[in-house]
């Protein structure tokens, strides 16, 4: 197993209180698979993916669990150790690339700074092998392009270019947190078929994280269904979209537009919204927006238990279907 | 870039000449007249009224004030500032020698003000939330807040006149010329010290509040994160990454200190009697005496003009995102 995250368990502490944004989540990701994990904005889905590389801003910081990569705990290493793994061990892409890169120096240079960091190589060597990496992002002039700052770049150009930074370490995951969210649709489908191409020719594992479902179901062998920092339903991504078993996923599945269903067939939208972190509901968080809730769901949190093959649901009315 | 600073002299032109304007009128409508100084009666001297009509004739005082204004703009345009009042010496002769006394006060204020300024803030915005970042904080807040005339007051009576450790005024000290060479340069030191540490550290005050302004600013950029995602040092991250962009605008501050540079501190000077730019202004303007005000005020505006200048083509210099010249082919 390349990694494995263990109740992991990650907090902000507010002046306001205790901010839990990620709250008991274990998951695994196989070497060379792409697993995604969706949900609405503000569920935590980069905490999670800042809590794999230990980087949660102040006044967060992971509370407890294990995050297993290569079988060493992440959360355990030395700082000096836990560098080389950020960078040539997971790579991690955001959403903005124009906030991610950093403005004042060239792209050529700050993907050389992470191959002479990760790979050792000469100033020289590594500037050449930028522009190498900037052409295997498919860049067109890829000589140019390393010279160019990225506000010289459009916003699909940047993206590419700070995918091109974080597989210059050439890592075993790869992060990407909302990687098309912020583009053009033409050149959101673009990205994403870049990261698959880029997957095949490095074998590496990708980790998509996205409130867009269609897009995770597009890339994704396995998909995890997050909301208020806990798991609700996981399974491969086929039977995930196919028999959802979660109320909350079957909600997020029904609000797809589907593409030549008619008016008569109106959008349908989960009720209520996304509860505020720091004033939870009881029991299953989700329980004020669902059609089966009952008193019962209001007492504990449902575990994230098996209810078919390589299927988990979170959920006490489901488990009193199966 | 340099179509660009043409076109931003050239803009100035009026700016400068506006300013001089204002204040050549404002200076002669005040009240006061240059030749109080010599009817002044505790000065128990009696001056022959006639005498003073030719002095007013001689620097051209009885003339229409709109006639004395185009003499003194004929006159600038060739350079000539005039003679002062007081010191009945050219005025460039008197501006030449007070110069490289504000100089030395003044760029030793500049270094201590970065030196200073920019380490703690850069110590206080990376151990932010530390004892060590409150106390930098709060303690740079009470420094801005001091006034530098009390700080000046307070220091000399302390360190002068209590302790005798540093001299309570003058550039130098009465045994200069008796003095080695490296006895000169600590005797020029040792004056210097407290005026120099007056000026300084209430800009170093300032300087550290906005460094750690903006470093925290850009440390809570994404790209931040992103560099530590990389696997870089910690350092790194500050040095290349952060410092980086969080100094830019802190370049621009220092480009528009030009004035202060050659301007002087007027305050400072007149209390550590510094015969410096400072003082000299402020004692032409209580002694009326417009040649001297005109020229200080002449080289304060173009100073301020060039100093804006400078700090634009300083930012177009340390960020790349900014420049003059026509857009670039993407």
């Amino acid at each position: 197993m390349l990694l494995s995250v263990r109740d992991l368990r990650s907090a902000f502490f507010l002046d306001e209180g205790e901010l839990w944004a990620v709250d008991g989540i274990s998951f695994d990701v196989e070497a060379g698979e792409t697993v995604g994990l969706v949900g609405e904005s503000g569920c935590g889905k980069t905490i999670v993916a800042l809590s794999i590389l230990d980087l949660i801003p102040h006044p967060g910081r992971v509370v407890s669990g294990r995050v297993l990569f290569e079988g060493r705990d992440l959360l355990r290493l030395p700082p000096e150790e836990m560098r080389k793994v950020r960078g040539a061990g997971i790579g991690i892409i955001f959403q903005e690339a124009a906030a991610a890169l950093n403005p004042v120096y060239r792209i050529g240079n700050q993907i050389a700074d992470v191959i002479r960091l990760h790979r050792g190589l000469a100033r020289r060597d590594a500037w050449s092998e930028a522009v190498k990496v900037l052409a295997a992002m498919g860049i067109p002039e890829p000589e140019k392009r390393a010279r160019s700052y990225p506000f010289e770049l459009s916003g699909g150009m940047k993206q590419r270019a700070m995918i091109a930074i974080a597989m210059a370490g050439r890592p075993k995951l790869l992060i990407a947190d909302e990687p098309t969210t912020a583009l053009d649709l033409t050149v959101q489908a673009e990205i994403s078929d870049l990261l698959r191409q880029i997957q095949d020719e490095y074998r590496m594992a990708i980790l998509i994280i996205s409130h867009d479902l269609e897009l995770v179901a597009d890339m994704a062998d396995r998909t995890m269904v997050m909301y208020t920092g806990r798991l609700v339903e996981t399974a491969d991504t086929k039977e995930l979209v196919g028999e959802p078993m979660h109320p909350y996923t079957q909600g997020l599945i029904g609000a797809i537009p589907v593409l030549g269903a008619g008016s008569e067939t109106p959008l349908q939208g989960i009720p209520g919204a996304v509860p505020d972190l720091l004033d939870l509901p009881s029991g299953c968080t989700f329980h004020p927006r669902c059609r089966l809730a009952d008193d019962e769901c209001k007492l504990e949190p449902p575990p994230l238990e098996d209810a078919a093959h390589r299927h988990q649901c979170a959920c006490y009315k489901v488990r009193v279907q199966t | 870039m340099l179509k660009y600073i043409i076109k931003r002299l050239l803009l100035s032109v009026p700016l400068v000449l506006g300013i001089v304007t204002a204040t050549f009128f404002i200076a002669r409508l005040a009240p006061g007249d240059p030749m109080d100084m010599y009817l002044e009666p505790q000065r128990q001297r009696q001056v022959d009224p006639e005498v003073i009509e030719l002095m007013r004739k001689r620097y051209g005082l009885d003339q229409p004030i709109h006639v004395q204004y185009v003499t003194w703009i004929k006159n600038v345009a060739r350079g000539d500032f005039g003679e002062s009042f007081r010191h009945r010496r050219p005025v460039r002769d008197i501006v030449a020698e007070a110069v490289p006394y504000t100089l030395q006060l003044t760029i030793l204020a500049l270094l201590l003000d970065a030196l200073f300024g920019i380490s703690l803030g850069i110590i206080s915005a990376v151990k932010q939330y530390t004892k060590l970042d409150k106390t930098l904080t709060v303690g740079s807040l009470i420094v801005y807040a001091i006034p530098g005339f009390w700080l000046a007051l307070m220091l000399i009576m302390l360190f002068s006149v209590n302790l005798g450790w540093f001299p309570t005024s003058q550039t130098r000290s009465m045994n200069y010329e008796d003095l080695t060479m490296i006895g000169k340069f600590l005797d020029r030191l040792w004056h210097l010290a407290l005026p120099v540490f007056v000026l300084g550290i209430a800009g170093a005050a300032g300087t550290a509040r906005y460094m750690r302004n903006r470093l925290l600013e850009v440390l809570n950029e994404e790209y931040i994160v992103a560099a530590r995602a990389r696997g870089f040092r910690e350092r790194t991250v500050i040095v290349k990454h952060a410092l980086r962009n969080a100094l830019i605008p802190i370049v621009t501050i220092y480009g528009m200190s030009l004035p202060f540079l050659l301007g002087g501190a007027t305050i400072i000077e007149t209390i550590f009697a510094w015969p410096g730019m400072g003082r000299l202004t402020v004692a032409a303007v209580g002694g009326r005496d417009y040649p001297i005000i005109m020229a200080t005020t002449t080289i304060a505006a173009l100073l301020t003009v060039l100093g804006n200048l400078l700090a634009d083509v300083t930012y177009a210099a340390v960020d790349p995102r900014v420049s003059y010249d026509a857009p670039r082919k993407r």
